[in-house]
């Protein structure tokens, strides 16, 4: 069970909030232009990971709003709160942004140039 | 002694084939005279050894069954277990046990049913009780549209061969006298439909039949001892880094479950799995009064008694990801409200036990059976909320792709590819909520 420190409404019940999975996961803009096994990773492959996780919640009895989230897997730790749209701005966060496949992966080079793989 | 239709043959290699001393009702008057202080260990604590042919990362009931098909059906007995905790500490030991193979999809019913088949002969193969018993598994419907699914369901496992009956309430609350047919209830019992065949069985004696089976055979089960990477030469894997050193292998094959996304890093590749945290609990045990397995997906509730007498309830899976081995309080807070209102009787119920176990969730709820981009290292994974149940099917299957370094009839289904192929098995109607 977690509290969690909505930015709008102060530390909730996590009954009260929406987990929306692993966050920062942009959608390709030409899906046909991937590779079914690229088109697999995106849709498919999430992260998974037993330590510090970047995800996405929404407060979804409270104020409706989304946000992302830092969180370790294997304590519920939460360790950064931040808008959507934004990065992280801790080391961890930092890392766990940037230790991501998906910053290689087709998927998003796809989704950041606006067309082709 | 029945031999399990489709077990793959060799039903002739039956039991302890080593020394072990065979349980039965002699040996038990006979270790009675003793006190019972002289009974053989079930398997031996070996020190591993520097190189095996096949090395199995897991000891839950799969990795044990895998081991004790490779080395009863393939005749491959160099085999390590290697474990991080305990043999059996994992799901194995924490699931509440419920066995049936009543699967929507055509791939599903063929490797469930197998594993049935293999269930009702396994007490006797293994020389240990596992208490499997075949006291039916009733699945309730509370709304019109789950009773019409259901029926469909129904018609459709029929046609795979396995038993599957549709029930009225009236017809449930015969075979369940203590369930509330009210129709008035939030959650109305409509209907519903029972495999007979289904039931539970006891989850450690899984494990250690396998184990003190495999053991006979000469497979090194190493306790305590985490894989921490893998040796892999070229795109070829050659054995494990392990906290007691080095291990070399032929083969290596992973049965992880809810580990199987941070073993897989370890290699390097990527699985479509998330791990959760799974509960369930136990009550005081109390005189009998449940003699079928009640689930129900619409409320996320399924319970049935223990032979000591414990009612035995699971509740759903907690939303996020997570590693905690316990999940969040609100889970079975909900489960127990559905509970109570189904069987008014559970309202003075004391639990004794909660406990949580980290489960491998596949997007289609289907499990992964595969090679995979490292050569000679497979996996066998994704069985998620459902796999006990699959227990001696999964091993059986993962044996013959491990031996024959190709998936057979029953596996192909669930190889890795069917991500990019898109050849998904949905099972979120048979699997998604219960098991
Ligand atoms: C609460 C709960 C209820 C359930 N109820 C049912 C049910 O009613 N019916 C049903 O069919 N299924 C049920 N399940 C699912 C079922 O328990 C599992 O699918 C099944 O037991 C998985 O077996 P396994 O052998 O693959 O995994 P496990 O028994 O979890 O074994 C995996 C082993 O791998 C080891 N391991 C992990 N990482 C490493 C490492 N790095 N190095 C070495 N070893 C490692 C672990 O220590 C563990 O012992 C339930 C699960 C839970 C948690
Ligand atoms: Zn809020």
């Amino acid at each position: 069970m977690l509290l969690i420190d909505c930015p709008w409404c102060g530390p909730r019940d996590d009954e009260e909030f929406h987990y929306g999975g692993e966050a920062h996961v942009l959608r390709p803009r030409d899906a046909g232009a991937l590779s079914d096994e690229a088109f697999a990773d995106y849709l498919f492959m999430q992260q998974n990971p037993k330590g510090p996780h970047l995800e996405r919640w929404s407060h979804s009895h409270g104020c409706r709003r989304w946000f992302n989230m830092l969180r370790n897997t294997a304590t519920n730790e939460i360790l950064e709160i931040y808008p959507m749209g934004e990065k992280p701005k801790t080391e961890a966060g930092q890392a766990a942004y940037a230790e991501n496949w998906r910053r290689e992966s087709p998927a998003e080079k796809n989704a950041l140039s606006g067309g082709e793989a | 002694m029945n031999a399990p239709v489709n077990s793959g043959g060799n039903s002739g290699m039956r039991g302890l084939r080593g020394g072990k001393q065979r349980y039965s009702i002699l040996s038990l008057a006979r270790n009675a005279l003793s006190h019972h202080e002289n009974w053989q260990r079930a398997w031996r604590s070996p020190e591993p050894k520097p190189a095996y042919d096949v090395v199995i990362v897991g000891a839950g009931g799969h990795g044990l069954a895998t081991a004790y098909y490779l080395a009863s059906r393939h005749g491959i007995r160099n085999i390590a277990v290697i474990d991080k905790g305990w043999l059996g500490g994992g799901n194995t030991g924490r699931n509440t046990t419920i066995i049936r193979s009543n699967y929507l999809w055509d791939e599903s019913a063929a490797i469930y049913e197998h594993s049935m088949k293999l269930w009702e002969g396994l007490s006797q193969e293994l020389n240990f009780n596992t208490m499997f018993s075949q006291r039916g598994v009733l699945t309730l419907a509370h709304s019109e549209h789950e009773r019409r699914e259901m029926t469909r369901r129904v018609e459709a496992i029929r046609l795979n061969g396995i038993d599957s009956d549709v029930l009225n309430p009236a017809q449930i609350k015969q075979i369940v006298p203590i369930i509330d047919t009210d129709p008035r209830l939030r959650y109305p019992v409509m209907g519903g439909f029972i495999q007979r065949r289904g039931g539970t069985a006891r989850h450690d004696a899984v494990a250690w039949g396998y184990a003190r089976a495999a053991d006979d055979m000469g497979v090194d089960i190493i306790q305590n001892c985490a894989v921490t990477g893998f040796l892999i030469d070229n795109g070829v894997v050659k054995g494990v880094e392990t906290e007691k050193g080095a291990i070399r292998a032929g083969k290596v094959a992973c049965v992880v479950a809810g580990h199987a996304g941070v073993v897989a890093d370890m290699a390097g590749f990527r699985l479509p799995i998330t791990s959760r945290p799974l509960q369930a609990l136990v009550s005081e045990p109390i005189k009998p009064i449940l003699d079928v397995v009640i689930m129900s997906n619409a409320v996320h509730m399924y319970v049935s008694q223990s032979d000591k007498g414990e009612m035995v309830l699971g509740a759903g899976a907690d939303s996020y990801n997570g590693y905690t081995q316990r999940g969040s309080l609100t889970v079975p807070e909900g489960m127990l409200a559905a509970a109570v209102e189904l069987f008014p009787v559970f309202s003075r119920l004391q639990m004794l036990r909660s406990w949580g176990g980290i489960v491998d969730t596949c997007p289609d709820a289907s499990p992964v059976i595969s090679k995979t981009p490292v050569s000679n290292l497979y996996f066998n994974c994704g069985w998620g909320t459902g796999g006990f149940k699959a227990t001696p099917g999964s091993g059986h299957v993962f044996a013959d792709l491990i031996a024959r370094d190709a998936p057979n009839k029953i596996a192909v289904p669930f190889t890795l590819d069917r991500f990019s192929g898109g050849y998904l098995i949905d099972e979120h109607g048979a699997a998604g909520v219960a098991h």
